[in-house]
């Protein structure tokens, strides 16, 4: 039996949302520095093009996309470039970055439109603003969004489909976006409908999240089709794939993409991105995060300009609790623990959890006891049971051949796992090997 | 008679396979030399592949060919090298020991941690996940992927949590090259002496920041060394290894933080580098 508006498998955490769910979004004074990593988005870094010493209007272009995967970074803020140089990434390493002296005092005021207004643009016209401003994929991939509105000519798209889960324990960052800017999310499946060429639009949210089902469906515009429609709440109901046989009932086969089905999918606060880059004429510059946590004093839905510390944003939540153990970019389930409070906020920053000491789970972990509860979990239908010992034993092509491909770290394995097995970090880890190994034959 | 008759049939069909057999290994011999089977012998067997051939064996068949030297072998003892070469009635070569050199003298000691890693105790899966926590993301992880890997009990971890590799083991195989996911082994000959014993590219206070031992970039052995033998590139010093004659020990007098080293035998022993101890007293 297969469930209307879901999917199989998957797990039920905690939602964990209250924290912030009623917590209005609100903006933060400008940092003293910000940080504009090269590498904010799949594909190739871009190219810096301004030097220590210059000076950065907000919205300046500041590095160049290079080639079409890929996608420019402008300045967050008005000032003077400090650096251009490593710094700290929030994926462990060190990466080349602009960084900007954010000018004391500055009133950041408006300035003349750089992204033209959108009406009366052509398909491409539109996707060639899209992707001068910079626009990525906000719910954490952080997918040059320019790229997926342009499918192959082969491709027929008959449905765009909009992600309004937010599936992710603790994070609010989408839910505070549907209820405040229920406009600007339909605006941006406009402009989005237009560039694909389709007619029809579907929004799937999570039934715990009525008030923006509501705000949404009061605002429906009448003369296009678009749909908002409840789904059951359930983790990973915001991974496309499980989105998509939710919403339209289409399986997308293993290795294939979204559009091999006839659909594109995007996040929704990256459709809320598009129509207010339209809207101010300014570059994808500023995000709606959630700071959030029982780790952290004061949990808050904040615009922050992108490139701002994560120092920074901490101390403005009101610090961290004495017993906040573990800082985390993204939500728990998926997201990447932090061990430099020097990191940036990068465009594809959904939120910052702060976990405190009694929120981790216990460190040990025991032998595979063989009660496959992680086969029930996993959505996509691997064994991770037999996917971990493989690993484990550095039998890297027997996972392949196991469709190791096909796991999308969504971590449902290891929430079930009894013997708290790290499973997702087993596979990662084999990625990384397998990946070298390749390159290196 | 109805058991005599089946004994029968079966030791006619003995004798039917094993004519067929020996026609057949007669037809399709292939013709060894049976030289090959007494070298390997006399090779340590391991299949290591420091040879730079697919194991024992290939080496065997290029040794009786005559296209490599005895000296190739890197694991094999004096006494079996100079038999393999006597049985062979050739020269042995010139054995150039050489061994696994990590970069990198950031122990915990110097190195500091930023965060707790509490994942999978293995240097891969550590560096899958913001590096396990070092400061340094250069740096050598300390969890030990590079000694499980040694098939020859040639390294062990100190007390610093840095792989030290004993060199009269090492038979530069190079497998903990494959294993470091920071890709810190090297493997040097034991005569380059003169070791950079840092990867990080910052410069200045940011690299020292991360570590005490780091190569800051400051340029000072490249002046006290005999010209060109060390360049600064990208933040780092590196020792142009074609010039090793010229390398002395005078190189890392001046290193303020003791990245560069004049390494005798075992790294890291005694810990760091008495001249840099020096300079910060």
């Amino acid at each position: 039996m297969i469930p209307r508006f879901s999917f199989r498998h998957g797990v039920h955490p905690p939602d964990l949302k209250a924290l912030t769910r009623s917590a209005a979004i609100r903006r933060l004074p400008y940092p003293e520095e910000v940080i504009l990593p090269l590498r904010q988005h799949t594909g190739k870094p871009a190219k810096a093009i301004v030097k220590p010493g210059d000076r950065v209007e907000r919205g300046d272009t500041v590095a160049e996309a290079d080639g079409w995967m890929s996608s420019p970074v402008h300045a967050s803020a008005a000032g003077r470039v400090d650096a251009v140089g490593l710094w700290p990434h929030p994926d462990g390493s060190f990466a080349p970055a602009v960084r900007i002296a954010v000018e004391p005092y500055s009133p950041q005021a408006p300035r003349p439109r750089i992204v033209p207004d959108w009406k009366g643009l052509t398909r491409e016209q539109l996707i060639e603003a899209i992707r001068k401003a910079g626009v990525v994929g906000l719910g954490g991939a952080a997918f040059p969004t320019h790229v997926k509105l342009s499918p192959p000519k082969d491709q027929a798209i008959d449905v765009l489909i909009i992600n309004g889960c937010e599936c992710e324990p603790y994070l609010t960052t989408d839910h505070r976006t549907m209820v405040e800017y229920p406009q600007r999310v339909h605006l941006g499946v406009r402009i989005m409908m237009q560039c694909l060429g389709v007619r029809r639009a579907v929004i799937g949210i999570e039934r715990n999240k009525p008030d923006a089902i509501a705000a949404l469906r009061s605002s429906l515009p009448g003369d296009i089709d678009v749909a908002v429609q409840p789904l059951t709440v359930k983790y990973p109901q915001g991974a496309e794939k499980m989105l998509i046989r939710a919403l339209v009932g289409r399986e997308v086969p293993s290795g294939k993409l979204p559009l091999h089905v006839g659909t594109v999918v995007q996040n929704i606060a990256s459709v809320a991105t598009i129509a207010e880059v339209f809207e101010t004429g300014l570059p994808l510059i500023e995000r709606i995060v959630t700071v959030t946590g029982r780790g952290i004093r004061r949990p808050s839905n904040l615009i922050v300009p992108v490139g701002t510390p994560l120092r920074y944003l901490l101390d403005a939540c009101g610090g961290m609790t004495p017993d906040a153990r573990e800082v985390v970019f993204g939500g728990p389930m998926m997201g990447v623990a932090q061990a430099n409070l020097d990191v940036p906020l990068l465009k594809g920053t959904t939120g910052v959890v702060v976990l405190t000491e009694s929120d981790c789970k216990a460190e040990e972990s025991y032998p595979c006891i063989r009660c496959g509860r992680c086969l029930d979990a996993c959505p996509v239908f691997l064994n991770p049971q037999l996917l971990g010992s493989l690993a484990l034993a550095g039998r890297y092509d027997e996972m392949t051949a196991n469709h190791l491909a096909d796991c999308m770290l969504c971590g449902c394995c290891s929430y079930a796992c009894p013997s708290n097995i790290p499973l997702p970090q087993l596979f990662q880890a084999a990625r990384v090997a397998i990946r070298q190994r390749q390159s290196a034959a | 008679m109805e058991i005599l008759l089946s004994a029968l049939i079966l030791a006619a069909v003995g004798v039917l396979f094993a004519v067929l057999i020996a026609l057949v290994y007669r037809r399709f011999k292939v013709w060894e030399d049976p030289r090959v089977d007494a070298v390997v012998g006399l090779l340590p067997g391991t299949n290591c592949g420091a040879c730079g051939f697919a194991g024992c064996r290939d080496l065997a068949e290029k040794l009786v060919a005559r296209a490599a030297k005895p000296a190739s072998c890197t694991v094999i003892s004096d006494d079996n090298r100079a038999d393999v070469a006597a049985y062979l009635g050739v020269e042995e070569g010139d054995v150039h020991r050489r061994t696994a050199r990590l970069l990198c003298a950031g122990g915990s000691d110097v190195a500091p941690q930023l965060a707790g890693y509490v994942g999978l105790q293995t240097c891969r899966a550590a560096a899958a996940v913001a590096g396990g926590g070092k400061a340094c993301p250069w740096g050598c992880l300390g969890l030990a992927d590079c000694v499980k890997a040694c098939t020859f009990d040639a390294m062990y971890l100190n007390e610093v949590a840095l792989p030290v590799v004993i060199p009269e083991r090492c038979t530069a195989c190079g497998d903990c090259v494959r294993a470091c996911p920071r890709d810190l082994f090297v493997i040097l000959p034991l005569d380059h002496k003169l070791i950079v014993q840092c990867k990080s590219p910052l410069a200045g206070e940011a690299a020292e920041a991360l570590c005490r031992v780091a190569c800051n970039a400051c340029g000072k052995c490249v002046l006290d060394a005999a010209p060109g033998v060390i360049q600064m590139v990208n933040g780092l010093a590196v020792v142009d290894y074609n010039l090793n004659e010229l390398a002395g020990p005078e190189a890392m007098q001046r290193c303020p933080t003791g990245a560069i080293a004049w390494v005798e035998n075992r790294q890291f022993v005694p810990s760091h580098n008495a001249a840099a101890e020096v300079v910060l007293t």
